[in-house]
Protein backbone atom coordinates (compact mmCIF):
# COMPACT_ATOMS: atom_id res chain seq x y z
CA UNK A 1 0.00 0.00 0.00
CA UNK A 2 1.55 3.27 -1.08
CA UNK A 3 -0.02 6.55 -0.08
CA UNK A 4 0.07 9.73 -2.12
CA UNK A 5 0.52 13.22 -0.76
CA UNK A 6 -3.20 13.79 -1.33
CA UNK A 7 -4.04 10.69 0.72
CA UNK A 8 -1.94 11.99 3.62
CA UNK A 9 -3.57 15.41 3.45
CA UNK A 10 -6.99 13.73 3.49
CA UNK A 11 -6.09 11.54 6.49
CA UNK A 12 -4.65 14.54 8.33
CA UNK A 13 -7.91 16.40 7.71
CA UNK A 14 -9.98 13.45 9.01
CA UNK A 15 -7.74 13.36 12.10
CA UNK A 16 -7.94 17.16 12.52
CA UNK A 17 -4.18 17.60 12.41
CA UNK A 18 -2.36 20.47 10.78
CA UNK A 19 0.92 19.25 9.32
CA UNK A 20 3.94 21.21 8.16
CA UNK A 21 5.39 20.66 4.68
CA UNK A 22 8.18 18.42 6.03
CA UNK A 23 5.70 16.45 8.15
CA UNK A 24 3.53 15.70 5.10
CA UNK A 25 6.43 14.27 3.11
CA UNK A 26 7.73 12.30 6.11
CA UNK A 27 4.26 10.91 6.83
CA UNK A 28 3.78 9.87 3.19
CA UNK A 29 6.80 7.59 3.49
CA UNK A 30 6.30 6.28 7.01
CA UNK A 31 2.53 5.64 6.73
CA UNK A 32 3.11 3.78 3.46
CA UNK A 33 5.70 1.59 5.17
CA UNK A 34 3.42 0.92 8.16
CA UNK A 35 0.52 -0.04 5.87
CA UNK A 36 2.80 -2.32 3.83
CA UNK A 37 3.89 -3.92 7.11
CA UNK A 38 0.34 -4.55 8.35
CA UNK A 39 -0.58 -5.92 4.90
CA UNK A 40 1.03 -9.15 6.17
CA UNK A 41 -2.36 -9.81 7.73
CA UNK A 42 -3.66 -10.62 4.23
CA UNK A 43 -1.68 -13.85 4.40
CA UNK A 44 -3.83 -15.12 7.29
CA UNK A 45 -6.99 -17.02 6.43
CA UNK A 46 -9.53 -15.78 8.96
CA UNK A 47 -12.67 -16.77 7.08
CA UNK A 48 -15.57 -17.19 9.45
CA UNK A 49 -13.61 -16.06 12.52
CA UNK A 50 -15.56 -13.67 14.75
CA UNK A 51 -13.78 -10.32 15.18
CA UNK A 52 -12.52 -9.90 18.74
CA UNK A 53 -13.38 -6.49 20.14
CA UNK A 54 -12.78 -7.29 23.81
CA UNK A 55 -10.13 -9.50 25.39
CA UNK A 56 -12.47 -11.09 27.94
CA UNK A 57 -15.13 -12.86 25.92
CA UNK A 58 -17.69 -13.40 28.69
CA UNK A 59 -17.75 -9.82 29.94
CA UNK A 60 -20.91 -7.85 29.34
CA UNK A 61 -21.08 -4.09 29.53
CA UNK A 62 -22.35 -3.15 32.98
CA UNK A 63 -25.21 -0.79 33.69
CA UNK A 64 -25.37 1.33 36.80
CA UNK A 65 -28.39 2.63 38.69
CA UNK A 66 -29.63 5.88 37.20
CA UNK A 67 -28.75 8.08 40.15
CA UNK A 68 -26.66 11.23 40.40
CA UNK A 69 -23.13 10.37 41.54
CA UNK A 70 -21.16 13.41 40.38
CA UNK A 71 -21.23 16.81 41.97
CA UNK A 72 -20.80 20.13 40.17
CA UNK A 73 -17.08 20.89 39.96
CA UNK A 74 -17.02 22.94 36.78
CA UNK A 75 -14.81 25.66 38.27
CA UNK A 76 -12.10 23.11 39.04
CA UNK A 77 -12.41 21.44 35.66
CA UNK A 78 -12.44 24.72 33.78
CA UNK A 79 -9.21 25.78 35.48
CA UNK A 80 -7.47 23.67 32.82
CA UNK A 81 -9.10 25.48 29.87
CA UNK A 82 -7.25 28.32 28.15
CA UNK A 83 -10.34 30.44 27.49
CA UNK A 84 -13.34 30.47 29.80
CA UNK A 85 -15.89 33.17 30.53
CA UNK A 86 -18.92 33.05 32.84
CA UNK A 87 -18.58 29.29 33.21
CA UNK A 88 -18.50 28.76 29.45
CA UNK A 89 -15.69 27.52 27.21
CA UNK A 90 -14.85 30.08 24.54
CA UNK A 91 -14.28 29.02 20.93
CA UNK A 92 -14.10 30.97 17.66
CA UNK A 93 -17.44 32.05 16.26
CA UNK A 94 -19.23 29.06 14.69
CA UNK A 95 -22.48 30.63 13.42
CA UNK A 96 -22.23 33.76 11.27
CA UNK B 1 22.30 1.27 56.15
CA UNK B 2 21.61 1.41 52.39
CA UNK B 3 17.89 2.03 52.50
CA UNK B 4 17.62 1.87 48.72
CA UNK B 5 18.77 -1.74 48.54
CA UNK B 6 16.03 -3.01 50.85
CA UNK B 7 12.96 -4.78 49.50
CA UNK B 8 9.47 -3.42 50.10
CA UNK B 9 8.90 -6.06 52.80
CA UNK B 10 12.18 -5.10 54.49
CA UNK B 11 11.28 -1.41 54.33
CA UNK B 12 7.88 -2.13 55.86
CA UNK B 13 9.51 -4.18 58.65
CA UNK B 14 12.05 -1.40 59.29
CA UNK B 15 9.28 1.18 59.58
CA UNK B 16 7.31 -0.96 62.04
CA UNK B 17 10.32 -1.74 64.20
CA UNK B 18 11.31 1.96 64.13
CA UNK B 19 14.75 1.36 62.62
CA UNK B 20 13.90 4.41 60.50
CA UNK B 21 10.90 6.67 60.09
CA UNK B 22 8.87 7.24 56.93
CA UNK B 23 10.26 10.76 56.90
CA UNK B 24 13.87 9.50 56.98
CA UNK B 25 13.01 7.04 54.22
CA UNK B 26 11.40 9.75 52.12
CA UNK B 27 14.41 12.05 52.61
CA UNK B 28 16.76 9.28 51.46
CA UNK B 29 14.86 8.69 48.21
CA UNK B 30 14.23 12.41 47.60
CA UNK B 31 17.98 13.01 47.89
CA UNK B 32 18.79 10.15 45.49
CA UNK B 33 16.13 11.27 43.05
CA UNK B 34 17.33 14.88 43.08
CA UNK B 35 20.98 13.84 42.75
CA UNK B 36 20.51 11.56 39.75
CA UNK B 37 17.54 12.92 37.84
CA UNK B 38 19.62 15.48 35.98
CA UNK B 39 21.38 12.73 34.05
CA UNK B 40 18.75 9.97 33.93
CA UNK B 41 15.68 12.24 33.43
CA UNK B 42 13.44 9.49 34.79
CA UNK B 43 11.09 11.97 36.44
CA UNK B 44 9.14 14.68 34.66
CA UNK B 45 8.02 16.16 37.98
CA UNK B 46 9.58 15.65 41.40
CA UNK B 47 7.22 16.18 44.35
CA UNK B 48 9.49 16.44 47.43
CA UNK B 49 7.07 18.59 49.46
CA UNK B 50 4.23 16.20 48.80
CA UNK B 51 6.52 13.28 49.69
CA UNK B 52 7.41 14.82 53.05
CA UNK B 53 3.76 15.56 53.82
CA UNK B 54 2.81 11.98 52.89
CA UNK B 55 5.68 10.70 55.04
CA UNK B 56 4.59 12.77 58.05
CA UNK B 57 1.07 11.35 57.71
CA UNK B 58 2.53 7.85 57.41
CA UNK B 59 4.62 8.34 60.54
CA UNK B 60 1.49 9.38 62.42
CA UNK B 61 -0.34 6.27 61.19
CA UNK B 62 2.59 4.07 62.14
CA UNK B 63 2.71 5.61 65.61
CA UNK B 64 -1.02 5.11 66.15
CA UNK B 65 -0.95 1.48 65.03
CA UNK B 66 -3.20 2.26 62.02
CA UNK B 67 -0.57 1.43 59.41
CA UNK B 68 -1.11 -1.01 56.55
CA UNK B 69 1.60 -3.07 54.84
CA UNK B 70 2.54 -0.23 52.46
CA UNK B 71 2.25 2.73 54.83
CA UNK B 72 5.35 4.90 54.49
CA UNK B 73 6.75 3.17 51.39
CA UNK B 74 7.87 5.72 48.77
CA UNK B 75 6.88 5.26 45.16
CA UNK B 76 6.91 6.97 41.77
CA UNK B 77 3.81 7.28 39.59
CA UNK B 78 4.01 7.09 35.81
CA UNK B 79 2.90 10.46 34.50
CA UNK B 80 -0.04 8.81 32.73
CA UNK B 81 -1.94 8.54 36.04
CA UNK B 82 -3.94 11.61 37.01
CA UNK B 83 -2.83 13.03 40.36
CA UNK B 84 -5.07 15.57 42.06
CA UNK B 85 -3.41 18.98 42.13
CA UNK B 86 -0.19 17.75 40.50
CA UNK B 87 0.75 18.29 36.86
CA UNK B 88 -0.05 15.22 34.74
CA UNK B 89 1.56 15.46 31.30
CA UNK B 90 1.51 11.98 29.71
CA UNK B 91 4.88 12.98 28.25
CA UNK B 92 3.20 15.41 25.87
CA UNK B 93 3.33 19.09 25.03
CA UNK B 94 -0.46 18.75 24.75
CA UNK B 95 -0.73 18.33 28.54
CA UNK B 96 2.31 20.37 29.53
CA UNK B 97 0.21 22.57 31.83
CA UNK B 98 -2.53 20.11 32.78
CA UNK B 99 -3.10 19.93 36.52
CA UNK B 100 -5.44 17.04 37.18
CA UNK B 101 -8.56 17.89 39.20
CA UNK B 102 -8.81 14.32 40.51
CA UNK B 103 -6.85 11.15 41.36
CA UNK B 104 -6.81 8.05 39.19
CA UNK B 105 -8.15 4.99 41.04
CA UNK B 106 -4.62 3.53 41.13
CA UNK B 107 -3.38 6.74 42.74
CA UNK B 108 -6.33 6.96 45.13
CA UNK B 109 -5.73 3.39 46.36
CA UNK B 110 -2.02 3.96 46.89
CA UNK B 111 -2.75 7.19 48.75
CA UNK B 112 -5.22 5.31 50.95
CA UNK B 113 -2.56 2.67 51.61
CA UNK B 114 -0.32 5.41 53.02
CA UNK B 115 2.41 5.37 50.36
CA UNK B 116 4.67 8.36 49.78
CA UNK B 117 4.66 10.04 46.36
CA UNK B 118 8.18 10.90 45.14
CA UNK B 119 7.22 12.17 41.70
CA UNK B 120 5.78 11.53 38.27
CA UNK B 121 7.89 9.50 35.87
CA UNK B 122 8.88 10.21 32.30
CA UNK B 123 7.37 8.19 29.48
CA UNK B 124 7.00 8.02 25.73
CA UNK B 125 4.39 10.56 24.64
CA UNK B 126 0.93 9.14 25.38
CA UNK B 127 2.71 5.79 26.01
CA UNK B 128 3.51 5.43 22.30
CA UNK B 129 7.05 4.19 21.99
CA UNK B 130 9.49 1.49 23.02
CA UNK B 131 12.52 3.58 23.93
CA UNK B 132 11.30 6.64 25.85
CA UNK B 133 12.67 8.84 23.09
CA UNK B 134 9.30 10.35 22.12
CA UNK B 135 8.72 12.23 25.39
CA UNK B 136 8.23 16.00 25.06
CA UNK B 137 10.26 16.25 28.27
CA UNK B 138 13.37 14.65 26.84
CA UNK B 139 14.73 11.14 26.61
CA UNK B 140 15.43 8.89 29.59
CA UNK B 141 18.82 7.23 30.04
CA UNK B 142 19.36 3.62 31.06
CA UNK B 143 21.19 3.44 34.43
CA UNK B 144 23.16 0.41 33.19
CA UNK B 145 24.66 2.43 30.32
CA UNK B 146 23.61 6.04 29.99
CA UNK B 147 24.24 6.02 26.22
CA UNK B 148 21.39 3.54 25.91
CA UNK B 149 17.60 3.74 26.12
CA UNK B 150 15.69 2.31 29.11
CA UNK B 151 12.95 0.92 26.86
CA UNK B 152 9.44 2.28 26.84
CA UNK B 153 6.90 3.46 27.20
CA UNK B 154 7.33 3.22 31.01
CA UNK B 155 11.01 4.12 30.59
CA UNK B 156 11.08 6.67 33.42
CA UNK B 157 9.55 4.23 35.91
CA UNK B 158 12.04 1.57 34.80
CA UNK B 159 15.04 3.90 35.12
CA UNK B 160 14.13 5.25 38.57
CA UNK B 161 13.52 1.76 39.98
CA UNK B 162 16.62 0.32 38.30
CA UNK B 163 18.79 3.09 39.80
CA UNK B 164 16.87 2.72 43.09
CA UNK B 165 15.72 6.34 43.05
CA UNK B 166 12.40 4.79 44.11
CA UNK B 167 11.72 1.34 45.57
CA UNK B 168 8.75 0.83 43.24
CA UNK B 169 6.88 2.56 40.43
CA UNK B 170 3.63 2.20 38.57
CA UNK B 171 3.57 1.52 34.84
CA UNK B 172 1.10 0.86 32.08
CA UNK B 173 1.33 -1.76 29.37
CA UNK B 174 -0.53 -1.60 26.05
CA UNK B 175 1.93 -3.65 23.97
CA UNK B 176 4.81 -4.32 26.36
CA UNK B 177 5.33 -0.94 28.03
CA UNK B 178 5.90 -2.43 31.49
CA UNK B 179 7.68 -5.65 30.53
CA UNK B 180 10.12 -4.42 27.88
CA UNK B 181 11.56 -1.51 29.94
CA UNK B 182 11.66 -3.78 33.01
CA UNK B 183 13.74 -6.27 31.00
CA UNK B 184 16.06 -3.59 29.63
CA UNK B 185 16.78 -2.13 33.07
CA UNK B 186 17.09 -5.37 35.06
CA UNK B 187 13.93 -5.12 37.18
CA UNK B 188 10.66 -7.05 37.50
CA UNK B 189 7.36 -5.84 36.07
CA UNK B 190 3.85 -7.23 35.92
CA UNK B 191 1.05 -6.43 33.51
CA UNK B 192 -2.10 -7.95 35.02
CA UNK B 193 -5.10 -9.39 33.20
CA UNK B 194 -7.08 -6.85 31.20
CA UNK B 195 -9.64 -5.32 33.57
CA UNK B 196 -7.82 -6.42 36.75
CA UNK B 197 -6.69 -2.89 37.63
CA UNK B 198 -8.92 0.12 37.08
CA UNK B 199 -8.15 2.36 34.12
CA UNK B 200 -10.08 5.27 35.66
CA UNK B 201 -7.85 8.34 35.55
CA UNK B 202 -5.21 6.54 33.50
CA UNK B 203 -4.93 8.54 30.30
CA UNK B 204 -6.21 6.30 27.52
CA UNK B 205 -4.16 5.11 24.55
CA UNK B 206 -5.83 1.89 23.29
CA UNK B 207 -8.72 1.01 25.57
CA UNK B 208 -9.05 -2.70 24.72
CA UNK B 209 -5.34 -3.24 25.47
CA UNK B 210 -4.30 -0.74 28.18
CA UNK B 211 -3.61 -2.12 31.64
CA UNK B 212 -1.85 -0.70 34.70
CA UNK B 213 0.78 -2.64 36.62
CA UNK B 214 3.78 -2.52 38.91
CA UNK B 215 7.53 -2.24 38.32
CA UNK B 216 9.92 -3.12 41.16
CA UNK B 217 13.12 -5.06 41.77
CA UNK B 218 11.43 -8.34 42.71
CA UNK B 219 8.25 -10.36 42.19
CA UNK B 220 7.61 -10.08 45.93
CA UNK B 221 7.66 -6.27 45.73
CA UNK B 222 5.30 -6.45 42.73
CA UNK B 223 2.91 -8.75 44.64
CA UNK B 224 2.69 -6.40 47.62
CA UNK B 225 1.81 -3.43 45.43
CA UNK B 226 -0.42 -5.27 42.95
CA UNK B 227 -2.74 -6.42 45.73
CA UNK B 228 -3.13 -2.78 46.74
CA UNK B 229 -4.14 -1.49 43.29
CA UNK B 230 -6.09 -4.44 41.84
CA UNK B 231 -9.82 -4.86 42.14
CA UNK B 232 -13.21 -3.80 40.92
CA UNK B 233 -13.92 -0.15 40.24
CA UNK B 234 -17.40 0.94 39.12
CA UNK B 235 -15.84 4.01 37.50
CA UNK B 236 -14.11 1.87 34.83
CA UNK B 237 -16.73 0.12 32.69
CA UNK B 238 -14.28 -2.65 31.75
CA UNK B 239 -13.11 -3.26 35.32
CA UNK B 240 -13.74 -6.87 36.28
CA UNK B 241 -15.57 -7.85 39.46
CA UNK B 242 -13.37 -10.80 40.44
CA UNK B 243 -11.97 -11.09 43.99
CA UNK B 244 -8.30 -10.15 44.40
CA UNK B 245 -6.18 -12.88 45.99
CA UNK B 246 -3.55 -11.99 48.60
CA UNK B 247 -0.74 -12.26 46.08
CA UNK B 248 2.04 -11.77 48.61
CA UNK B 249 0.65 -14.53 50.88
CA UNK B 250 0.58 -16.95 47.94
CA UNK B 251 4.17 -16.40 46.82
CA UNK B 252 5.39 -19.61 48.42
CA UNK B 253 3.59 -21.91 45.96
CA UNK B 254 6.04 -24.52 44.70
CA UNK B 255 6.73 -24.96 40.99
CA UNK B 256 7.02 -28.72 41.47
CA UNK B 257 4.85 -30.32 38.83
CA UNK B 258 4.08 -26.94 37.23
CA UNK B 259 3.90 -27.29 33.45
CA UNK B 260 6.04 -24.55 31.93
CA UNK B 261 5.38 -24.13 28.23
CA UNK B 262 8.12 -22.83 25.96
CA UNK B 263 6.50 -21.07 23.03
CA UNK B 264 8.25 -22.48 19.98
CA UNK B 265 7.59 -19.36 17.88
CA UNK B 266 9.36 -17.23 20.50
CA UNK B 267 12.50 -19.35 20.44
CA UNK B 268 12.77 -19.77 16.68
CA UNK B 269 12.98 -17.26 13.86
CA UNK B 270 15.84 -14.98 14.57
CA UNK B 271 16.13 -14.97 18.35
CA UNK B 272 19.73 -14.14 19.23
CA UNK B 273 21.39 -17.41 20.38
CA UNK B 274 22.87 -15.62 23.42
CA UNK B 275 19.39 -14.41 24.44
CA UNK B 276 17.97 -17.91 23.84
CA UNK B 277 20.74 -19.36 26.04
CA UNK B 278 19.65 -17.16 28.97
CA UNK B 279 16.06 -18.35 28.56
CA UNK B 280 17.19 -21.99 28.47
CA UNK B 281 19.30 -21.44 31.60
CA UNK B 282 16.21 -20.06 33.36
CA UNK B 283 14.22 -23.12 32.25
CA UNK B 284 16.92 -25.28 33.82
CA UNK B 285 16.42 -23.45 37.12
CA UNK B 286 12.74 -24.39 36.96
CA UNK B 287 13.49 -27.97 35.90
CA UNK B 288 15.82 -28.28 38.89
CA UNK B 289 12.92 -27.24 41.11
CA UNK B 290 10.70 -29.97 39.68
CA UNK B 291 8.78 -28.09 37.01
CA UNK B 292 7.87 -29.92 33.84
CA UNK B 293 9.11 -28.18 30.69
CA UNK B 294 6.89 -28.65 27.65
CA UNK B 295 6.88 -27.11 24.20
CA UNK B 296 3.80 -25.35 22.88
CA UNK B 297 3.06 -23.69 19.57
CA UNK B 298 1.14 -20.56 18.66
CA UNK B 299 1.50 -20.47 14.85
CA UNK B 300 0.04 -16.98 14.35
CA UNK B 301 2.19 -15.34 17.03
CA UNK B 302 4.24 -13.65 14.31
CA UNK B 303 1.09 -11.78 13.27
CA UNK B 304 0.75 -10.10 16.64
CA UNK B 305 2.78 -7.00 15.72
CA UNK B 306 0.90 -6.22 12.47
CA UNK B 307 -2.40 -6.94 14.27
CA UNK B 308 -1.45 -4.55 17.05
CA UNK B 309 -0.43 -1.80 14.61
CA UNK B 310 -3.98 -1.78 13.25
CA UNK B 311 -5.92 -2.19 16.51
CA UNK B 312 -3.87 0.14 18.74
CA UNK B 313 -3.69 3.10 16.30
CA UNK B 314 -7.42 2.74 15.58
CA UNK B 315 -8.27 2.99 19.27
CA UNK B 316 -5.69 5.74 19.77
CA UNK B 317 -7.21 7.87 17.01
CA UNK B 318 -10.59 7.63 18.75
CA UNK B 319 -9.27 8.22 22.26
CA UNK B 320 -7.08 11.17 21.36
CA UNK B 321 -9.93 12.95 19.59
CA UNK B 322 -10.79 14.34 23.04
CA UNK B 323 -7.85 16.74 22.72
CA UNK B 324 -9.63 19.53 20.91
CA UNK B 325 -7.91 22.62 22.30
CA UNK B 326 -11.10 23.72 24.06
CA UNK B 327 -11.61 22.11 27.45
CA UNK B 328 -8.05 21.21 28.47
CA UNK B 329 -4.69 20.76 26.87
CA UNK B 330 -2.73 22.88 24.42
CA UNK B 331 -4.60 25.56 22.49
CA UNK B 332 -3.10 27.35 19.48
CA UNK B 333 -2.83 31.15 19.30
CA UNK B 334 -5.39 33.19 17.34
CA UNK B 335 -7.43 30.47 15.64
CA UNK B 336 -9.30 31.83 12.63
CA UNK B 337 -12.18 29.40 12.99
CA UNK B 338 -13.14 26.25 14.89
CA UNK B 339 -11.49 23.89 12.37
CA UNK B 340 -8.28 25.90 12.57
CA UNK B 341 -8.46 25.71 16.37
CA UNK B 342 -8.77 21.91 16.30
CA UNK B 343 -6.11 21.33 13.65
CA UNK B 344 -3.44 23.67 14.90
CA UNK B 345 -3.94 22.86 18.59
CA UNK B 346 -3.51 19.16 17.79
CA UNK B 347 -0.78 19.71 15.21
CA UNK B 348 1.25 21.74 17.72
CA UNK B 349 0.38 19.72 20.82
CA UNK B 350 1.20 16.22 19.57
CA UNK B 351 4.66 14.93 18.65
CA UNK B 352 5.64 13.01 15.52
CA UNK B 353 4.99 9.45 16.73
CA UNK B 354 1.59 10.31 18.20
CA UNK B 355 0.54 12.00 14.95
CA UNK B 356 1.76 8.98 13.01
CA UNK B 357 -0.39 6.64 15.12
CA UNK B 358 -3.45 8.88 14.98
CA UNK B 359 -3.19 9.04 11.19
CA UNK B 360 -2.64 5.28 10.86
CA UNK B 361 -5.75 4.79 12.98
CA UNK B 362 -7.80 7.32 11.05
CA UNK B 363 -6.82 5.57 7.83
CA UNK B 364 -7.63 1.98 8.92
CA UNK B 365 -10.99 3.14 10.24
CA UNK B 366 -11.88 5.25 7.20
CA UNK B 367 -14.61 4.39 4.72
CA UNK B 368 -13.53 1.66 2.31
CA UNK B 369 -10.65 0.41 4.47
CA UNK B 370 -12.38 -0.60 7.70
CA UNK B 371 -13.07 -4.20 6.61
CA UNK B 372 -9.68 -4.78 5.03
CA UNK B 373 -7.71 -3.51 8.02
CA UNK B 374 -9.62 -3.13 11.25
CA UNK B 375 -12.04 -6.04 10.93
CA UNK B 376 -9.29 -8.31 9.60
CA UNK B 377 -7.01 -7.39 12.49
CA UNK B 378 -9.78 -8.13 15.01
CA UNK B 379 -10.21 -11.56 13.38
CA UNK B 380 -6.50 -12.34 13.58
CA UNK B 381 -6.59 -11.12 17.18
CA UNK B 382 -9.24 -13.77 17.84
CA UNK B 383 -7.01 -16.44 16.24
CA UNK B 384 -4.03 -15.43 18.38
CA UNK B 385 -6.21 -15.44 21.49
CA UNK B 386 -7.50 -18.95 20.70
CA UNK B 387 -3.95 -20.21 20.19
CA UNK B 388 -3.02 -18.96 23.64
CA UNK B 389 -6.10 -20.68 25.09
CA UNK B 390 -5.07 -23.94 23.40
CA UNK B 391 -1.52 -23.58 24.72
CA UNK B 392 -2.90 -23.21 28.25
CA UNK B 393 -4.48 -26.65 28.01
CA UNK B 394 -0.92 -28.03 27.78
CA UNK B 395 0.91 -25.65 30.08
CA UNK B 396 0.20 -23.64 33.24
CA UNK B 397 2.61 -20.82 32.42
CA UNK B 398 4.17 -19.85 29.10
CA UNK B 399 7.71 -18.52 28.89
CA UNK B 400 9.96 -16.83 26.41
CA UNK B 401 12.15 -13.78 26.07
CA UNK B 402 10.74 -10.33 26.87
CA UNK B 403 12.73 -8.41 24.31
CA UNK B 404 14.77 -9.39 21.24
CA UNK B 405 17.90 -7.54 22.39
CA UNK B 406 19.27 -5.76 25.46
CA UNK B 407 18.96 -1.96 25.61
CA UNK B 408 19.98 -0.35 22.32
CA UNK B 409 21.84 2.94 21.80
CA UNK B 410 19.97 6.21 22.00
CA UNK B 411 19.05 7.30 18.47
CA UNK B 412 19.60 3.88 16.88
CA UNK B 413 15.99 3.18 15.98
CA UNK B 414 14.27 6.57 15.99
CA UNK B 415 14.26 6.96 12.21
CA UNK B 416 12.48 3.72 11.38
CA UNK B 417 9.10 3.11 13.02
CA UNK B 418 8.88 -0.53 11.89
CA UNK B 419 12.22 -1.46 13.49
CA UNK B 420 11.05 0.23 16.69
CA UNK B 421 7.68 -1.56 16.59
CA UNK B 422 9.38 -4.96 16.28
CA UNK B 423 10.90 -4.50 19.75
CA UNK B 424 7.56 -5.61 21.11
CA UNK B 425 7.34 -8.82 19.10
CA UNK B 426 7.29 -11.02 22.22
CA UNK B 427 5.11 -8.85 24.44
CA UNK B 428 2.18 -7.78 22.25
CA UNK B 429 0.47 -11.19 22.16
CA UNK B 430 -0.45 -11.02 25.85
CA UNK B 431 -2.09 -7.62 25.35
CA UNK B 432 -4.12 -8.79 22.35
CA UNK B 433 -5.44 -11.73 24.37
CA UNK B 434 -5.79 -9.73 27.63
CA UNK B 435 -3.48 -12.13 29.49
CA UNK B 436 -1.41 -11.34 32.59
CA UNK B 437 2.33 -11.36 31.89
CA UNK B 438 5.49 -10.37 33.65
CA UNK B 439 9.18 -9.90 33.00
CA UNK B 440 11.91 -10.77 35.48
CA UNK B 441 15.66 -10.26 35.09
CA UNK B 442 17.36 -13.47 33.96
CA UNK B 443 20.93 -12.50 33.20
CA UNK B 444 23.30 -10.06 31.57
CA UNK B 445 24.47 -9.90 27.98
CA UNK B 446 27.63 -7.81 27.55
CA UNK B 447 26.88 -6.25 30.92
CA UNK B 448 23.30 -5.35 30.00
CA UNK B 449 20.21 -6.96 31.56
CA UNK B 450 17.67 -9.11 29.75
CA UNK B 451 14.30 -10.43 30.86
CA UNK B 452 12.46 -13.72 31.06
CA UNK B 453 8.81 -13.33 30.18
CA UNK B 454 6.10 -15.35 31.94
CA UNK B 455 2.55 -15.36 30.54
CA UNK B 456 -0.45 -16.86 32.34
CA UNK B 457 -4.13 -17.52 31.70
CA UNK B 458 -6.65 -14.81 32.61
CA UNK B 459 -6.51 -13.93 36.34
CA UNK B 460 -3.47 -16.17 36.99
CA UNK B 461 -1.43 -13.29 38.47
CA UNK B 462 -0.85 -15.27 41.64
CA UNK B 463 0.66 -18.16 39.67
CA UNK B 464 2.86 -15.79 37.65
CA UNK B 465 4.12 -14.03 40.77
CA UNK B 466 4.86 -17.23 42.65
CA UNK B 467 6.59 -18.73 39.59
CA UNK B 468 8.71 -15.60 39.29
CA UNK B 469 9.38 -15.64 43.05
CA UNK B 470 10.55 -19.28 42.88
CA UNK B 471 13.13 -18.25 40.26
CA UNK B 472 14.23 -15.29 42.37
CA UNK B 473 14.70 -17.53 45.40
CA UNK B 474 17.26 -19.52 43.37
CA UNK B 475 18.99 -16.63 41.55
CA UNK B 476 20.15 -13.11 42.33
CA UNK B 477 19.75 -11.28 39.02
CA UNK B 478 16.99 -9.15 40.57
CA UNK B 479 19.41 -7.95 43.24
CA UNK B 480 22.02 -6.69 40.78
CA UNK B 481 22.28 -2.94 40.56
CA UNK B 482 23.92 -0.86 37.87
CA UNK B 483 27.38 -0.10 39.32
CA UNK B 484 27.00 3.69 39.35
CA UNK B 485 23.88 3.46 41.54
CA UNK B 486 24.83 0.74 44.00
Amino acid sequence: MSLSRRDVEHIAHLARLSLGEDEISAATGSLSRILAFVDQLNAVDATGIAPMAHPLADQAQRLRPDVVTETDQHTRYQANATKVEAGLYLVPKVIE
Amino acid sequence: MSLHTLSVAELAAGLRSKQFSATELARHFIARSEAHNGLLNGYITLTPERALADAAAADARLASGQAGPLTGIPLAQKDIFCTDGIRTTCGSRMLKNFVSPYDATVVERLVAAGTVLLGKTNMDEFAMGSSNETSHFGLVRNPWDTDRVPGGSSGGSAAVVSARLAPVATGTDTGGSIRQPAALTGISGIKPTYGRVSRYGMIAFASSLDQAGIMAPSAEDCALFLEAIAGFDPRDSTSVDVPVPAYSAELGQSVKGLRIGVVREFMEGGLDPANAALIRAALQVYADQGAEIVEVSCPNMGMSVPTYYVVAPAECSSNLSRFDGVRFGHRCENPKDLMDLYKRSRGEGFGAEVKRRIMTGAYVLSAGYYDAYYLKAQQVRQLISREFAAAFTQADVLVGPTSPTPAFKIGDKVDDPITMYLNDIYTIGANLAGLPAMSIPCGLLDGLPLGLQLIGPHFAESRLLSTAHAYQQATDWHRRLPAAYA
